[in-house]
C-alpha cells in the first residue's frame, strides 16, 4: 500500500472478500472501478472492506450509497446495498438498523452530502446516537458535479462557484463536522483522519476498523471523517494532491480523536420480542367481542320510531363539550343505532371554543356534517350566536345562561335556558354543567334507553367517582326539562 | 351483536395498518394528520413495532425508505405541507420500487394555507408531485370505516405493485368518530425475497433508483409503466349511488361525497334525477365507469374543496361527451346542502328548458350564429 494508485492486479488478486470478484452492476471495465486515479475513495472502499472482513460481519452488513462520487459504492461490496438520495443515508441507516438491529449499517458519505444537503440528517442521527457508522469522505469540494463549493471548501480555495476563492462574506467558514457533532451527548466515537501520507493511512485503516466494531458491539454512533485527495477537480496529480491532505487540508480539519465514548458506553437494550398475532387486538383495545348485551337493547331500539337526530353542541374548550357528544354518540352506538360524531379542531380550537357534531340514526348517515341541528346546546353565549340561526325550525336551544339574549330569540324554536353551571356546582362540581344538559337533552330526543347511556359512560369516563357525578348531573337535566315542559 | 367501536379514523388507520403487517412508522406531527402518528408512537413499541418522530418530513419518508428496502411494511402520515417535503423520497421509492404506505389527511394551501379541511393536495398526490415518470396508487376513504378498510388494501396494493400508495383524506374523514369494525386478519410480517435485511440470503440485494445506461433507464421505466397499466386493469373502485338512472351525476370524494349523498337523496326526494358517483381509487381514476354512466347522464357536476383539480380527471373521463358543471368552496369551508340543493334545481330547470351544452355544442351554437349574422349582412349589402 505505498501509492494511492491500485493497479488492476492488486484488486483482483489482494481483493478483500467484502469486494466483489468482479463488477458486474458496472458493466464496461469490470475489474477496474470507476474513481480516477489517485482518487481517496478507493483507499477507503479498500479499509472497508477488510474492517468487514476482519471482523467476520459480511453477511450482515448493509451498505447505504450516496450522492456523489461514491453513489456506485456498491459495485464493489459484496454486501447488502442500498443506494440513498442526496443527503439522506443517515434517516435510511437509522430506519434500516431499527428494523434489523442484527444488521451493521454503514453510511458511506461525501462532504457536500453530509455538511450541505444532507446537514439535518447527519446532526439528528448522531444526536438519537444510532448505532450506525458513518464514513465521511472529505475532499472539501463537490466532485461528481465539477467542483462547486461545499461548505468544507477552504477559505480562498477557487471551485466553479467561487471562481476567486471561498470568501468568508459570502460562504462562511469551513464546517468542522467532527468538532460540531462531538458537542452532542450521544456520538460514542469521532475521529478525523487523512490520507496524507502512509502513517495517516495507517491510522485511517485502524479508525475505520474501530467505527464499525463498535457497532457490532453495539456501542452507538461512531463517525470517521477522512480528509481524502480528489487530484481530478483539484487539478493536481495523485501526489501533489496526497500532499495537500496532509500540509493544507489539515491545517483547516485537525486529525485527532474528537470523542471516544466506547469505555463508558452500553449496548442499546434490545427491543421487547413482538407478541404473538392472537394478542395484537387485544393490545390495540380493538373489542373482538359483544361490546354490550345489547339484545334487549336492540329491541328497545327497534319499536321505537324512526330515529334520526342531529345536534350541535358548542362552548368553550375546557366545558366538557367533545365529551357530552361523545357520550352521546357512544350510547347511540350500543343501543344499535348509527351514529358520528366530528369535532371542530385545528383553528377553531385555538380560540378556546369548541363545537362538535353529532348524529343519531336508525338509517345510515350520509353527511356527518349537521346543518340543520334538531338541537343546539350552547354552553356559552358566543356558541349560541354563532349557531342559533341555524337551528330547525321545531326544534330545541338548551342554553347555559340565567337569561335568554333578547336578540337571539326565535318564535319557531323552542328554549330551555338555565344557569346550567351553577346548577352542576350544587349537585357537586361545575364541570358536570354538561352532563346535566345532556340529561335535558335525553330527555328531548327520547331515543336512547338508559342502559346505553350507563354503558357509554362506563366506558368513556374513567373515575368511578366523576361517574356517579354525572349519573347525578343526567338525572338533573332530565327532571329539569319536565319541570319547564310543566310549566310550559 | 355488533363489534363496532367509535373511533376516530385517524386511530383506525393505525390499527388496521398494524393488523396489516406494518410494523414501521416514522413521521412529523401537522394538524389534522397528528392523531395518526400519536397512535402509532402508542401502538407501535407495543406490537413488536418501530416508531420514530423524525426530524422532518424529508428525513420521515427517507426513513420509510430505509425501513421498506429492509423489507418491513412502513407507513407515515402528513398533510399538505409536510408530502410537499416528502415528494423527493416518494419519487426515489417509486424508481426503487419500494413499496409504502402514507396517509395525507389534508389541510389548506398554498403554503401554510390553514388548519381547515381542504382537498387541494389532489394534484401534488394523484399526479405526483416528484420528479420522473412514475405514479402512487391513490385510495380516498370517505368514513371512518374506509379510513379502515382502504388502509388495509393500501398495504396489499404497496406489496402487489412494489410502489407508494396513499391514503387520501380530509381534515374531516380524519377527524371523525364513527363506528369502526376491523374485519381483516392480522398478517405475520415477512420478509420479501428482494429486500436488504442484513443476512445471508438477502446479502447480493440491491436498492436503487438509479441506472446510468439510458436503455436501461428506458427498459426500467416500461416495467413501472406496465405496472401502472396493471393497476388501471385491475384496482379502480368507485361507488355508484343512484347514478346508474340518473340524469344529473355528482361527482365528489371524500367528505364531499358524505354530503353529496344527502343532497343525492334530498333531490330524489323532490323528483329530480339525480345520483353521485365517488371515485374510490383517484388512481386508477374509474375513467370507464364515466364512459358507463355518460350515455345515460346528461350533465356530471364536480365537486370539491379545491380550486378544479379533481375535475380535471372528470373532464378527460367524460371527454368532452356531456357538459361537466363545477361547485367547490375553498379555504376550509365545506359545499353546503342548500348551496348544493339550489345547484342542482338549477340544473334540473336547464335540462327542462333543454339549456345544458358540452363545451363542443356550444361552439357549434357560436359559429351557427356567427354565420347566420352574417348571411344577414350579406343580406343587406
Ligand atoms: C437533490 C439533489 N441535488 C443536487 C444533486 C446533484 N449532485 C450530485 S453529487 C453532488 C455533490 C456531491 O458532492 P460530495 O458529497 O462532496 O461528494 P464527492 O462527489 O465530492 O465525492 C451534487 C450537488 C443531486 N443528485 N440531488
Ligand atoms: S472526481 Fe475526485 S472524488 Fe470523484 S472519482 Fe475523481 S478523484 Fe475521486
Amino acid at each position: 500500500m505505498s501509492s494511492v494508485i491500485i493497479p488492476e492486479y492488486e484488486v483482483t488478486h489482494s481483493r478483500p472478500n467484502a469486494f466483489n470478484k468482479s463488477y458486474e452492476r458496472k458493466g464496461e471495465l469490470k475489474h477496474a472501478t470507476h474513481y480516477c486515479p489517485g482518487c481517496g475513495h478507493g483507499n477507503v472502499h479498500k479499509m472497508l472492506a477488510e474492517a468487514i472482513d476482519q471482523l467476520g460481519i459480511q453477511d450482515r452488513t448493509i451498505l447505504i450509497s450516496p450522492v456523489g462520487c461514491s453513489v456506485f459504492a456498491y459495485y464493489y461490496f459484496d454486501v447488502g446495498n442500498v443506494q440513498a438520495a442526496h443527503g439522506r443515508a443517515p434517516a435510511v441507516a437509522t430506519a434500516m438498523k431499527r428494523s434489523r438491529p442484527e444488521s451493521i449499517l454503514i453510511s458511506y458519505q461525501g462532504d457536500g452530502d453530509l455538511t450541505a444537503i444532507g446537514a439535518a440528517e447527519i446532526l439528528h442521527a448522531a444526536n438519537r446516537g444510532e448505532n450506525i457508522t458513518v464514513i465521511f469522505v472529505n475532499n472539501g469540494i463537490y466532485s461528481m458535479t465539477g467542483g462547486q463549493v461545499a461548505p468544507t471548501t477552504l477559505v480562498g480555495q477557487k471551485s466553479t462557484t467561487t471562481p476567486n476563492g471561498r470568501s468568508i462574506e459570502n460562504e462562511g467558514y469551513p464546517m468542522r463536522v467532527c468538532e460540531l457533532l462531538a458537542t452532542l451527548e450521544a456520538p460514542v466515537y469521532i475521529e478525523r483522519v487523512g490520507l496524507g501520507d502512509n502513517k495517516q493511512i495507517a491510522q485511517a485503516t485502524r479508525a475505520i476498523k474501530r467505527a464499525v466494531e463498535n457497532q457490532s458491539k453495539g456501542l452507538g454512533f461512531s463517525l470517521v471523517e477522512v480528509l481524502s485527495p480528489c487530484p481530478t477537480i483539484w487539478k493536481m496529480s495523485a501526489v501533489d494532491a496526497q500532499h495537500w491532505v496532509r500540509g493544507v487540508m489539515e491545517k483547516t480539519y485537525p486529525l485527532g480523536v474528537y470523542c471516544d465514548k466506547t469505555k463508558d458506553a452500553h449496548p442499546r437494550t434490545p427491543h421487547a420480542p413482538a407478541p404473538p398475532l392472537s394478542e395484537l387486538r387485544k393490545i390495540m383495545g380493538i373489542t373482538s367481542e359483544e361490546i354490550s348485551a345489547p339484545e334487549v337493547k336492540q329491541e328497545i331500539a327497534a319499536d321505537k320510531k324512526k330515529v334520526d337526530l342531529h345536534v350541535r353542541v358548542a362552548g368553550f374548550g375546557g366545558q366538557g363539550v367533545l365529551l357530552l357528544g361523545e357520550i352521546l354518540a357512544e350510547a347511540g352506538l350500543d343501543a344499535g343505532m348509527q351514529v358520528s360524531w366530528l369535532p371542530s379542531y385545528g383553528p377553531e380550537m385555538r380560540s378556546g371554543t369548541s363545537n362538535c357534531h353529532v348524529r343519531i340514526s336508525s338509517e345510515s348517515i350520509d353527511s356527518p356534517l349537521v346543518a340543520l341541528p334538531d338541537v343546539l346546546i350552547a354552553m356559552n353565549e358566543p356558541s349560541l350566536r354563532k349557531f342559533d340561526a341555524s337551528v330547525r325550525p321545531g326544534g330545541w336551544v338548551l342554553y347555559n345562561g340565567d337569561t335568554f339574549p333578547g336578540d337571539c330569540e326565535r318564535k319557531d324554536v323552542n328554549v330551555l335556558a338555565l344557569p346550567f353551571t351553577n346548577i352542576a356546582l350544587e349537585i357537586g362540581d361545575a364541570r358536570a354543567a354538561n352532563m346535566v344538559m345532556l340529561g335535558a337533552l335525553l330527555e328531548i330526543a327520547d331515543a336512547l334507553p338508559q342502559a346505553s347511556i350507563d354503558a357509554a359512560l362506563n366506558r368513556l369516563v374513567k373515575s368511578k367517582k366523576w361517574i356517579e357525578l354525572d349519573e347525578r348531573a343526567l338525572q338533573m337535566g332530565r327532571e329539569l326539562y319536565h319541570e319547564a315542559c310543566v310549566g310550559v | 351483536m355488533h363489534k363496532k367501536q367509535l373511533m376516530k379514523g385517524n386511530e383506525a388507520v393505525v390499527r388496521s395498518a398494524i393488523l396489516a403487517g406494518c410494523r414501521g412508522f416514522y413521521g412529523y406531527p401537522i394538524t389534522p394528520a397528528s392523531e395518526i402518528t400519536e397512535t402509532a408512537a402508542e401502538l407501535m413499541p407495543k406490537v413488536g413495532g418501530v416508531f420514530l418522530q423524525a426530524e422532518s418530513e424529508v428525513a420521515a419518508i427517507n426513513m420509510l425508505y430505509g425501513a421498506s428496502s429492509a423489507g418491513v411494511r412502513v407507513m407515515t402520515s402528513s398533510s399538505g405541507p409536510g408530502i410537499s417535503l416528502m415528494q423527493e423520497g416518494i419519487s426515489y421509492m417509486a424508481g426503487a420500487e419500494l413499496p409504502c404506505v402514507i396517509a395525507d389527511i389534508s389541510r389548506g394551501g398554498p403554503g401554510l394555507g390553514n388548519l381547515g379541511s381542504e382537498q387541494s393536495d389532489y394534484h401534488q398526490v394523484v399526479k405526483g408531485g416528484g420528479n420522473g415518470s412514475y405514479r402512487t396508487i391513490v385510495l380516498a376513504p370517505y368514513s371512518a370505516q374506509e379510513m379502515a378498510d382502504l388502509t388495509a388494501w393500501a398495504f396489499e396494493l404497496a406489496d402487489k405493485y412494489r410502489n407508494p400508495v396513499f391514503l387520501l383524506a380530509d381534515g374531516f374523514v380524519g377527524q371523525m368518530m364513527e363506528p369502526v369494525e376491523f374485519t381483516n386478519a392480522a398478517v405475520e410480517p415477512k420478509v420479501p425475497d428482494w429486500a436488504v435485511a442484513g443476512t445471508k440470503e438477502s446479502r447480493g440485494n440491491l436498492i436503487t433508483s438509479l441506472h446510468m445506461d439510458n436503455d436501461e433507464l428506458e427498459a426500467h421505466l416500461k416495467k413501472l409503466e406496465a405496472k401502472y397499466m396493471q393497476a388501471e386493469r385491475e384496482e379502480v373502485r368507485s361507488e355508484s349511488y343512484f347514478a346508474d338512472d340518473a340524469e344529473i351525476v355528482l361527482v365528489g370524494y371524500g367528505i364531499v361525497a358524505r354530503i353529496l349523498k344527502a343532497v343525492t337523496v334530498a333531490a330524489r326526494a323532490a323528483g329530480i334525477n339525480v345520483g353521485l358517483l365517488r371515485p374510490i381509487t383517484l388512481y386508477p381514476f374509474p375513467t370507464k365507469e364515466f364512459e358507463r354512466l355518460r350515455k345515460r347522464a346528461k350533465v356530471f357536476v364536480v365537486v370539491e374543496m379545491s380550486n378544479g383539480q379533481l375535475i380535471e380527471d372528470v373532464r378527460l373521463a367524460v371527454n368532452g361527451a356531456r357538459p361537466v358543471e363545477f361547485h367547490n368552496r375553498q379555504g376550509g369551508n365545506v359545499p353546503t346542502h342548500d348551496e348544493l340543493m339550489a345547484l342542482v334545481n338549477r340544473l334540473a330547470k336547464k335540462l327542462a328548458e333543454d339549456k345544458l351544452f358540452t363545451d363542443a355544442e356550444l361552439h357549434v351554437k357560436e359559429t351557427l350564429a356567427k354565420v347566420a349574422a352574417e348571411e344577414e349582412r350579406l343580406a343587406h349589402v
